[in-house]
């Protein structure tokens, strides 16, 4: 169950083959929702299901699928996912469901998905691709929670909306949020350092 | 008309696809190596996104939103269709349009202009899982646009506005293959780092009112 090629699955998306910084897959959730530490884990939560689940789902079903026809296949299974996953964060967490607003929808066209179907699901057993899609998932997710932390400390001086910094007394000594943070353009430049602090440790990263 | 024009401009450049909302970042990042090929991309892209956002409207305006379903006769002995609710499909609904689209297409240029389908390439079956052209339906959805043509305008300046912005940094990386970047941020690093300073520029037209 757990040897040792399984638990190289899991884990080497954490590092060395991230989603993210990697494989350079799924980057348009991760830049969007991440302005927020929330809703940036519930989004890094509900992809991580959605991964585990179709990647296993596809393996299952693998030899009965048409080539031609295997990507509205892929579709529809992820799409069936996205609307449990959709249905249950309106039930359960409606706040941040109407943060995330289109992208919760916009999960089933999240490549990171797709890549590691095509990539591994299709080729490979029921219990592999599982751990796979978890390990991406969890891959993911720790991008997500790294941009969502240092930009809702350094933007809005909060963490999980709780005022860190008031309570800390650092706008008494003059200290000013920096609003640069939660726009757009700042959360492509984040990953873009993200990617230059990982590359100048891992040398083998660094592309040609 | 002139509702329709300024939400055309207004998906150009003040809400562009790339620079607002990230959408379609995986292949604006990994096929931005030429203005050739991008060329091509944003045009299929483009293409797509006119077509399928305003089959996606009156799929929603006549079967998914809420009480659409009125226009059944109640003679054909379907009670109570206005009170019916089917929005949870929309998902669903909307990415088979785009799926079965985008494989209709591939077919027919495959048949009737096969130097364009190798021209394309694998780009063409990818736009099925181009987030731009998803997001623009979700888009259309939440933003509840008026009529078909609103729906269609805003699909237009979408994914004119994605073409471009693929150019722009297409070209800027063509450029910058002789620059002298630091080793780790070579190719990606320093994509992401250039997208995110033409998007602080594209943020001077947020001011625009129209």
């Amino acid at each position: 169950m757990f040897s040792a090629k399984n638990m190289k699955l899991l884990t080497s998306p954490f590092g060395v083959n991230n989603p993210i910084t990697v494989q350079i897959l799924g980057i348009c959730s991760a830049l969007a929702v991440t302005a927020k530490l929330k809703p940036a884990f519930v989004m890094a939560l509900s992809v991580t299901v959605v991964t585990a689940f179709a990647s296993l789902i596809i393996s299952l079903i693998r030899n009965g699928i048409p080539s031609r026809i295997r990507i509205i296949v892929q579709l529809v299974v992820i799409a069936a996912l996205v609307i449990l996953v959709d249905q249950v964060l309106k039930a359960y967490v409606y706040d941040v469901s109407k943060q995330l607003s289109v992208f919760v929808g916009l999960i089933i066209t999240n490549c990171i998905i797709m890549g590691r179907i095509e990539a591994f699901a299709l080729g490979n057993k029921p219990w592999p691709s599982f751990l796979d899609g978890i390990g991406n998932g969890v891959g993911y997710g720790i991008i997500l929670i790294i941009l969502g932390f240092f930009r809702e400390l350094l933007g809005a001086g909060t963490l999980w909306g709780y005022p860190v910094l008031e309570k800390l007394g650092l706008y008494h000594v003059g200290y000013v949020n920096n609003g640069l943070m939660i726009l757009p353009p700042m959360a492509l430049i984040c990953v873009g350092l993200i990617i230059w602090i990982q590359r100048s440790r891992n040398k083998n990263l660094i592309e040609k | 008309m002139e509702n329709i024009i300024s939400i055309f401009i207004k998906s150009i450049f003040i809400d562009n696809m790339v620079f607002a909302f990230f959408f379609g970042m995986c292949s604006f990042i990994a096929v931005s190596k030429s203005v050739k090929t991008a060329m091509g991309l944003g045009a299929a892209v483009t293409f797509v996104m006119v077509t399928t956002v305003p089959l996606n409207y009156l799929l929603n305006e006549y079967i998914l939103s809420p009480g659409a379903l009125g226009w059944i006769n109640p003679a054909y002995g379907v009670g109570g269709a206005q009170e019916v609710d089917l929005s949870f499909l929309s998902f669903i609904l909307f990415i088979a349009v785009i799926a079965s689209f985008v494989q209709l297409v591939e077919m027919v240029v495959e048949k009737f202009a096969p130097a364009l389908y190798n021209q394309l390439g694998i780009f063409l079956p990818l736009i099925a899982v181009n987030c731009a052209i998803m997001g623009g339906s979700l888009f259309m959805q939440e933003r509840a646009y008026a009529s078909a043509g609103e729906a269609t305008a805003f699909a237009a300046g979408s994914g004119i506005g994605w073409w471009l912005a693929i150019i722009l940094l297409a070209a800027i990386r063509e450029k910058i293959t002789y620059s002298n970047v630091p080793a780790p941020l070579k190719g990606v690093g320093i994509t992401f780092i250039l997208t995110g300073l033409m998007g602080i520029a594209f943020m001077t037209f947020m001011g625009i009112q129209l």
